[in-house]
C-alpha cells in the first residue's frame, strides 16, 4: 500500500469517481497492491519478507503485510 | 582501445539495453555526434565493455515497467558492474527509464512515482540549472536555462533533496508533481546523474533545441 502520508494520485481519482457515482461520506480512498505467492519452504513469512526487502516493496513509499493461507 | 578506434577523441560511453528499452538508438547518436564511442551492454552481462568510461542508462519501458518502473532492472547483473563504476567515480546518467532504475537501484535518492495528472505527458520543458558544481552542466552558471523535451507517465521524483544534488529543476509549471519541481538529481558525489528530461532527443537542431549536447558532452568525454 501507498505510505500514509504519500500522495496517492489514483486514490485520490477513485474518491473522485465515487463522488461523481453519489457516494457520499468517502473519506480517504488509497489503492494498492497485491501479490500473492506460492512458496514451500518451512518459512514462508520469513522468504515473503525478504522478498519485500529485496525487490517487491520500495520502502519509501510502500508499505506491506505478509498474510499466509495454507 | 587505441584512439584510431574511436575517432571521436572521446570516451567509451557504454550503453545498457534492458528488455524494454527504447530510446538507445538516439542516445547512440547523440554520443556519436559529441565525440564518443557507443559500446552496448545488456541486461545480463557482468562486465561493462572493454575500455567504458562512462554508462548512460537509455529510456524505455524496462520489463514493462511491471511491479515498479525500473524495479526489475535494477536487480539484473550489469547493475552491479554499473554500481562498482560508479563507486570508482565513473560518470552514470540515467534518462527517464534509466533515472528509475538508478533510483530503485539505490545510486540516487528517492524514487519515480505516476505523475500526479495520472497522465502521460509529452512535450517540450524548460529546465534550470540549480547545483553547477557537478561535472554534468558544462560550466552553466546556477539558472542557466535548458529546454528539452519529457516524454513520460511516472515521473514524479518523491525524495529527500538533501541527500543528493539537485541539477535541474522545471521551471514554470510542475509537468508532473514531482517534489521541489526535481528534474534531476546525482548523487552526493555528483558522478551519477538521473533525469526525467531526455537531453538526446535535443541534439539535432532539425529537433527544435540542441540544449540537450550540454548534458551528453560529459558523457562523451569531449572537452
Amino acid at each position: 500500500m501507498p505510505k500514509a502520508g504519500v500522495l496517492d494520485p489514483q486514490g485520490q481519482a477513485v474518491r473522485g469517481a465515487l463522488a461523481g457515482l453519489g457516494f457520499q461520506g468517502v473519506g480517504d480512498v488509497r489503492v494498492g497492491k497485491r501479490i500473492e505467492l506460492v512458496l514451500d519452504g518451512d518459512d514462508p513469512v520469513g522468504q515473503a519478507r525478504a522478498m519485500c526487502d529485496r525487490l517487491l516493496v520500495n520502502r519509501l513509499i510502500e508499505d506491506f503485510e505478509v498474510d499466509v493461507e495454507r | 582501445m587505441s584512439s584510431a578506434e574511436r575517432p571521436g577523441g572521446g570516451g567509451v560511453v557504454a550503453i545498457v539495453r534492458f528488455p524494454g528499452s527504447l530510446d538507445h538508438a538516439s542516445a547512440a547518436r547523440a554520443v556519436a555526434e559529441a565525440g564518443g564511442t557507443v559500446a552496448w551492454a545488456w541486461h545480463r552481462d557482468r562486465e561493462l565493455p572493454p575500455g567504458t568510461t562512462s554508462v548512460l542508462l537509455p529510456g524505455g519501458f524496462s520489463y514493462g515497467d511491471h511491479l515498479r518502473c525500473g524495479a526489475i532492472a535494477s536487480r539484473e547483473p550489469v547493475m552491479d558492474a554499473v554500481r562498482a563504476h560508479a563507486g570508482r567515480g565513473g560518470l552514470v546518467l540515467g534518462v527517464c527509464n534509466g533515472f528509475q532504475i538508478l533510483c530503485e537501484a539505490g545510486l540516487l535518492p528517492g524514487v519515480l512515482r505516476a505523475n500526479r495528472t495520472l497522465s502521460f505527458v509529452c512535450r517540450q520543458v524548460e529546465l534550470e540549472v540549480d547545483d553547477a558544481g557537478t561535472p554534468w552542466t558544462g560550466g552553466r552558471p546556477a539558472g542557466a536555462r535548458l529546454s528539452v523535451p519529457i516524454k513520460h507517465h511516472d515521473g514524479a521524483w518523491f525524495g529527500d533533496p538533501g541527500e543528493g544534488r539537485v541539477v535541474l529543476r522545471y521551471r514554470g509549471e510542475n509537468p508532473n508533481g514531482s517534489h521541489e519541481a526535481v528534474a534531476g538529481i546525482a548523487s552526493r558525489e555528483g558522478n551519477v546523474l538521473g533525469l526525467m528530461p531526455h537531453p538526446e532527443e535535443a541534439c539535432d537542431p532539425l529537433l527544435g533545441s540542441v540544449d540537450g549536447r550540454v548534458l551528453i558532452a560529459p558523457l562523451a568525454g569531449a572537452a
